[in-house]
């Protein structure tokens, strides 16, 4: 039998993206927001050019995807990933080098975008230099994830550390595959792709940095945290490690549904088509062994804020992962392509599965770190109401608007014309929609207040620790607590010896 | 570290199988003889376009529906885009398909629409653009903008970077004059960055012979 070492485990970093997932969580939120709003009302750019929409757009979905989100995946890796592996981080420096150096790539994201420097390709459009400081606090991260690995006291590779490496090295890959650029200047690059060549690998990259940045990491959050939360075995193992390999194989071909019906040659289409049709099995597996692992314990989840959120936001996966093949039928395609039935797709994973995890982790994790109780259950649950509620005004009105939409362009009159040939009628038609979307948004947004307010007021009660001390003994595979029996997860150790 | 490369191996087959094909046979993208490089100005006016992220609202492709082709004219063909860099096809249409916008209205319908989009089109929700009237066009990383594009293989001929803002001045003043025409009046119409915008939107779409279409 080794011996029995005690180590301490890096809570201040965990601290330190817990406070920059609530802080950006607000901003990205905001910005969404004002986004909303000026759909509606034109003018709130209020003249000046680094607020139009066009600028702010992308100032939220990069505000909400790598700064919200991106923040949200780092604060469960750094927490989730020292306890599984029973060490602390390899390195106290890379932690705060990529806590630093990521705040400070959104900083410059937040500056750049507004000032319209973009290369203006969705979730990519940071300029080449922003990039390269991408790619490098990206290096600094998996420098400081394999070498954690590596340093493990535990043998076992729980399913969510492989989440986490498919994750990161899917990153790697799109990133730069989707950012070769010859720079003009600082501040301008030309792509070395065009036309539809730069089409396609746009979509490769965008339809994966849904797929490897708000997907397969969140996956890896909810097979850690929800089993803790729940204190119940995941489901099965077994079905977690084929829907792994399955996802990650079949989500890279996906891209071309992004671009049905447009001038990407047919064979693309159909093979972007048929994969993500297929997508649907490995995804519900997902979200199947993640609200089977609740058997037994509902009664909690009626209680538990914690839980409630978790729930919902795994069944939000399993809409959007049931519309999202849907979508990619190109019949269907051809009447959601470019209409508001999108914006619902996108907002019911964004904010059901993304939002509504993270807020879960983080009614879970707060309490933890800092050695409380969450400061108020009720404020917890009517966030949870509130945020439930602002995603059904959301959305809803998205689905109308987008048929209504998709209907209108595409009716004729009897005699052959456009019944409605002037492109602003189908527009002030579903202005109604836009003002209830926004009404969602406010509710979604004001949903998050409360709950920051609820978990600032928990960290002022508590006492934080910054260095946890834990035992394990050295390098010897010891039970884990999330196994569902010694035989899966022996099996998966004896193939994984990473 | 084998799970490292397992995962590596499992998502770059998808990834490499679809492009590289994509980039290796040109046969997948049918040249079109009459399509062309852009001119300096449309070019400006293309950067402006992305700088304002109008490709938020609007998108470059008319897809092979009949309700699309009434609508916006003939569908986009691949040979169309091999000199945009980046694509601007849009994934979202708050404002309709630009594609083949070239054209379509006189170049001062569009100066009066950028500035007050109201004016032209009641109702709609597309922000005015006032500083394109008064904002002079920044040319100085033009004739460095034209050696990267043929260095990537778009076909400037050798040493049209020295003569790129020349070329530009030349179609910037058509343009301001037939603005000035229609009787807008700025002393140093041909400097602002509108005219670029203009150009490049009168371009959209017209290298192939546009079809009469509606709104
Ligand atoms: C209060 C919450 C939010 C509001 C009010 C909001 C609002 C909006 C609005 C108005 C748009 C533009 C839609 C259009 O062009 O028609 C948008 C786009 C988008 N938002 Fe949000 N949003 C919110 C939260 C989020 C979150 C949390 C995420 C991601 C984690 C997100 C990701 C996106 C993405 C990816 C798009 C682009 C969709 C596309 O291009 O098809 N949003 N949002
Ligand atoms: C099986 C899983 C999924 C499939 C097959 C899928 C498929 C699709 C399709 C077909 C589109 C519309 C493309 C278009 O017409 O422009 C789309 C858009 C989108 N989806 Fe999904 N989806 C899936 C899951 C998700 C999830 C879980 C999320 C978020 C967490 C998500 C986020 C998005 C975003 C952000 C867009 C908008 C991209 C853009 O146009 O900018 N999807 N998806």
């Amino acid at each position: 039998m080794a011996q029995v070492e005690t180590f301490y485990y890096d809570n201040a970093i965990v601290r330190k993206f817990t406070y920059a997932t609530m802080l950006w969580s607000v901003v990205g939120m905001l910005v969404g927001l004002i986004a909303a709003f000026q759909l509606i009302m034109p003018d709130l750019n209020l003249g000046i050019p680094y607020t139009t929409f066009g600028r702010i757009r992308p100032l939220h979905t990069n505000a909400a995807i790598f700064a919200f989100v991106g923040n949200g995946i780092f604060m469960g890796v750094y927490y989730s990933l020292q306890r599984l592996l029973k060490t602390r981080m390899f390195s106290n420096t890379l932690s705060n080098i990529h806590f630093w150096g990521w705040q400070l790539i959104i900083v410059l994201a937040a500056v750049t975008l507004p000032l319209g420097i973009t290369s203006s390709k969705e979730y990519a459009e940071l300029e080449w230099p922003i990039d390269i400081a991408i790619a490098l606090v990206w290096v600094v991260f998996g420098i400081n994830m394999f070498g954690t690995i590596i340093k493990r006291r535990e043998n076992h590779m729980y399913v969510a550390i492989w989440f986490y490496i498919a994750t990161w090295i899917t990153v790697t890959v799109l990133h730069i595959g989707n950012n070769i650029e010859i720079p003009v200047s600082a501040t301008k690059s030309y792509g070395i792709f065009a036309g539809v060549q730069d089409a396609l690998v746009q979509w490769w990259y965008g339809h994966n940095a849904v797929a490897f940045f708000l997907t397969t990491p969140y996956l890896g959050l909810m097979y850690y945290f929800l089993p803790k939360a729940a204190n119940r075995p995941v489901y099965s193992y077994r079905l977690s490690i084929i829907h792994f390999w399955a996802l990650i194989f079949i989500y890279i071909w996906a891209g071309p549904h992004h671009l049905l019906y447009t001038s990407l040659p047919d064979w693309a289409q159909s093979l972007g088509s048929v994969f993500s049709i297929m997508l649907i099995a490995p995804s519900w597996g997902g979200m199947l062994n993640g609200l089977l692992t609740l058997r037994g314990a509902w009664d909690r989840v009626r209680q538990d804020p914690v839980l409630k959120f978790m729930v919902v936001a795994i069944t939000a996966y399993g809409m959007a992962t049931f519309e999202g093949p849907m979508l990619s039928i190109k019949s269907v395609n051809a009447i959601s392509h470019f209409t508001d039935w999108t914006i619902g797709h996108v907002h019911i994973g964004t904010l059901g599965w993304n939002g509504f995890l993270t807020f879960g982790i983080l009614y879970w994790l707060i309490p933890r770190l800092f050695n409380t109780n969450l400061y108020s259950l009720k404020l917890a649950n009517a966030h949870f109401w509130i945020g439930t509620l602002g995603i059904a005004f959301y959305a809803i009105p998205l689905y109308w608007a987008g048929w209504a939409q998709s209907l209108m362009w595409k009716e004729f009159t009897p005699d052959g014309f456009l019944k409605y040939g002037n492109f602003l009628e189908t527009v002030t038609q579903i202005m109604p929609m836009y003002y209830i979307r926004a009404l969602g948004g406010t509710l979604f947004f004001a949903g998050t207040l409360v709950m920051i307010y609820n978990l600032i007021k928990t960290i002022k009660q508590g006492a934080f620790i910054g260095d946890e001390a834990a035992e394990a003994p050295a390098q010897v595979a010891t039970a884990d607590v999330h196994k569902e029996n010694i035989g899966t997860a022996g099996l998966s150790a004896v193939r994984c010896k990473c | 570290m084998q799970m490292l490369i397992l995962s590596a191996i499992a998502i770059l087959i998808g990834g490499i199988i679809e492009i590289t094909p994509m980039v290796m046979i040109e046969s997948n993208i049918p040249k079109i003889a009459s399509v062309k490089p852009y001119t300096p100005l449309e070019l400006h006016g293309r950067d402006l376009y992305i700088r304002e992220g109008c490709v938020g609202c609007h998108s470059q492709m008319v897809r092979p529906f009949r309700s699309e082709t009434e609508r916006y004219g003939e569908y986009s063909k691949s040979g169309e885009y091999i000199y945009d860099r980046p694509f601007l096809w849009g994934s979202k249409r708050t404002g309709p398909d630009l594609h083949r916008e070239g054209g379509k209205y006189p170049d001062s319908w569009h100066y009066n629409h950028m500035v007050d989009p109201q004016s032209m089109s009641p109702g709609s929700i597309m922000p005015p653009y006032p500083w394109m009237l008064r904002d002079e066009m920044d040319l100085g990383t033009l004739p460095r903008k034209i050696k990267v594009l043929r260095s990537l293989g778009t076909p400037y001929p050798a040493g049209f970077e020295d003569r790129a803002v020349a070329d530009l001045k030349e179609q910037a003043a058509g343009i301001a004059a037939r603005l000035r025409a229609d009787g807008i009046e700025d002393e140093k119409l041909e400097k602002r960055d509108i005219i670029a915008l203009i150009a490049y939107l009168q371009r959209l779409g017209t290298d192939i012979k546009p079809k009469a279409a509606t709104n």
